[in-house]
C-alpha cells in the first residue's frame, strides 16, 4: 500500500493528511515538519495570540489523539533539507531518509525580512508560533509601533497593537494600503477604519533605513523625513520555503511549479500551500497563492489526486480569504483585483458595515465585506455555480 | 443524523450555507456558521454530508 510523506504540517499538509484518510487511503502517512510544536493554525498568530487571548483561539488543528486516530505519524522537529526527486527520499536534518510512494510539498512560506544591513535594531516578523510569543513579550501600552508595510499582516498587527494601547503607525509605499488588490473604494474604506482606530497611516513612502536611537528606533523616510518608534515590525508579504529543494532538478520560480492539480511534472511528487505556484487555467500562469483557503482547497485536490478519486477542479474554486482589523471582520471572495465597476451594495453605519460588488463586463466577479459576513458569503453561490455543481 | 459545530475552527467560508442552506446559516456580522438544525431530516442528509465535506475548516461533525 502506498506510503506519503508530506513534509510540512500546516494547513495544506494536515489537510492533505485528513483528506487522503476521508477518501479512504489505506497506506502509511508520514507528516514531517522541522518545528516541535503539535501543528497549529496561523491565523490567529496576529489577531488572538498578540491579544494574550491564545486560549481560545483553536491554534492547534487536532490533538495529539486526532494523528494517532486516524493513523497519522507526526515527525517532527527535524526539518527536511532535501529531495531525491528520482526515488522520491527525502531527507531530515538528522540525516533520517524517508521514502514515499508520494511525496507532498507543504513547506509553506516564511515571513519576508527588512533588508538585515539597513537595519541597526531588531525588526520583528511574525509567521510562526515563536514570533508571535516573542513579539507579544514586547508590546507595552504606550510604546510607539512603527509597521513597515500596510498588507493584512501588519494591518493585524497594528490592530492588535492598539487594542493593547500602544501608539502605531503604518507605513506604506504605494498611495493607499490594499489599493492594488482591493481598488481605491475599498481601500480608503480599511484606511478610514485604520484612521478611526488611532493609527497613524503613512502612504506614498518608503522606510529607507533604520537607525538605533538611544534606546528606540529611527526610520529614515523616502521623503527626507524620520520617524522614531520604540518597536519596528516588517510586514512585507513573505516568500515560499524552497530552498530546500534547490538541486531536486524541481521547477522553482516563485515556489514550486505544478499544474492545475498540485503535480510537479515528477511522478509522485505535489506540492500545495503557500509554497506552491499553480497553474490557474483561468489566468493562463502560474500563481501562488498565500491564504488559508487557497491553501486547504489544493490540499483536497492533491489528496484526490494520490488516492485516485475525482476532485472538484481548481478552476472552479472561489478565492476567499478574511481579516480581522479593529473589531471588524473583512471578508473578500473572488477576483477583485482590475474590476472594471465597483460600486456599494449594502452599507450599515451604526454596525460597521458595507458590501462592495466588484464588476467585469457587466458581470461580478468578486465582492468585499466588512462586518457582512452573511450578505457576503451568500455570493458564494453566484460566483460558484460551478463549483457547487461539481462537487 | 446528528449535526455539531465547532465555531472556533470556522473561518465563515460558507460552504455550508451554499451547499445546505435548511440546516446552517451564518452569523450577520462575523460570517461564523449558525447551527439550524441540529437532526436534519433524512431529505437534507445528503447536501448536510456535502456541507461537512467540503468545509474547509473540518468544522462540521456529522453523528450517525
Ligand atoms: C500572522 C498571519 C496571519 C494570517 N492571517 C490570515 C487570515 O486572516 N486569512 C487568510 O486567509 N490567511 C491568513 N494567513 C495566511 C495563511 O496562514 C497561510 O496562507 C497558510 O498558513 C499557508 O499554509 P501552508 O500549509 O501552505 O504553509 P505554512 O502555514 O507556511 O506552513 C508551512 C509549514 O512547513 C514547515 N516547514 C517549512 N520548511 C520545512 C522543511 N524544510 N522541512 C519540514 N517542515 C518545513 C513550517 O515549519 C510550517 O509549519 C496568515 C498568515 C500569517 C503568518
Ligand atoms: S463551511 Fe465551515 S468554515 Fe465555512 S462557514 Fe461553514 S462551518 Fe464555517
Amino acid at each position: 500500500m502506498a506510503r506519503v510523506v508530506i513534509v510540512g504540517a500546516s494547513v495544506a499538509g494536515v489537510g492533505v493528511a485528513n483528506e487522503l484518510r476521508r477518501l479512504g487511503h489505506a497506506g502509511e502517512i508520514l507528516l514531517v515538519d522541522g518545528q516541535d510544536h503539535l501543528p497549529y493554525d496561523r491565523p490567529p498568530l496576529s489577531k488572538a495570540v498578540l491579544l494574550g487571548e491564545e486560549a481560545d483561539a483553536g491554534l492547534p488543528f487536532h490533538e495529539a489523539a486526532h494523528y494517532a486516530g486516524i493513523g497519522v505519524e507526526l515527525v517532527l522537529g527535524r526539518a527536511a533539507v532535501s529531495l531525491d526527486a528520482a526515488t522520491r527520499t527525502i531527507t531530515l536534518a538528522d540525516g533520517t531518509r524517508l521514502r514515499g510512494d508520494a511525496v507532498v510539498i507543504a513547506s509553506g512560506a516564511r515571513a519576508r525580512r527588512f533588508p538585515a544591513g539597513l537595519a541597526e535594531g531588531p525588526v520583528w516578523t511574525i509567521r510562526d508560533l515563536a514570533d508571535a510569543h516573542a513579539l507579544r513579550r514586547q508590546l507595552r501600552p504606550g510604546m510607539r509601533l512603527a509597521v513597515v508595510g500596510g498588507g493584512f499582516v501588519g494591518a493585524e498587527v497594528a490592530s492588535s497593537a492598539r487594542k493593547l494601547g500602544l501608539e502605531v503607525a503604518v507605513f506604506e509605499a504605494a498611495p493607499l494600503p490594499f489599493l492594488r488588490i482591493l481598488g481605491p473604494t475599498v481601500a480608503a474604506e480599511l484606511a478610514a477604519l485604520h484612521e478611526g482606530a488611532g493609527v497613524a497611516l503613512r502612504c506614498g513612502i518608503t522606510v529607507d533605513r533604520i537607525s538605533r536611537h538611544g534606546a528606540a528606533q529611527r526610520l529614515h523616510l523616502s521623503d527626507g523625513g524620520s520617524e522614531e518608534a520604540d518597536l519596528v515590525v516588517a510586514g512585507l508579504g513573505c516568500l515560499p520555503n524552497v530552498e530546500w529543494l534547490e538541486g531536486s532538478g524541481l521547477p522553482l520560480v516563485n515556489g514550486v511549479v505544478c499544474d492545475a492539480f498540485g503535480r510537479t511534472g515528477v511522478d509522485g511528487i505535489f506540492a500545495a500551500g503557500d509554497a506552491a505556484a499553480w497553474f490557474s487555467p483561468l489566468a493562463g500562469r502560474h500563481e501562488r497563492h498565500e491564504h488559508w483557503t487557497a491553501a486547504r482547497e489544493q490540499a483536497r485536490i492533491v489528496a484526490a489526486a494520490i488516492a485516485g478519486t475525482e476532485a472538484t477542479a481548481w478552476e472552479a474554486f472561489v478565492p476567499y480569504f478574511w481579516s480581522d482589523l479593529h473589531g471588524r471582520r473583512v471578508q473578500v471572495l473572488g477576483d477583485t483585483a482590475g474590476a472594471e465597476e465597483v460600486s456599494f451594495a449594502h452599507r450599515d453605519e451604526a454596525r460597521g458595515a458595507f458590501l462592495v460588488e466588484y464588476r467585469h463586463g457587466g458581470r461580478i466577479v468578486g465582492v468585499a465585506g466588512c462586518n457582512a459576513g452573511a450578505r457576503t458569503m451568500r455570493y458564494l453561490a453566484q460566483l460558484a455555480p460551478a463549483a457547487a455543481e461539481a462537487a | 443524523m446528528r449535526v455539531t459545530i465547532d465555531k472556533s475552527r470556522c473561518i465563515a467560508a460558507g460552504q455550508c450555507v451554499l451547499n445546505a442552506p435548511f440546516v446552517f446559516d451564518q452569523g450577520e456580522e462575523d460570517g461564523i456558521v449558525i447551527l439550524l438544525k441540529e437532526d436534519p431530516p433524512p431529505e437534507q442528509e445528503e447536501h448536510t454530508r456535502r456541507a461537512a465535506r467540503l468545509c474547509p475548516a473540518e468544522a462540521i461533525k456529522l453523528h450517525d
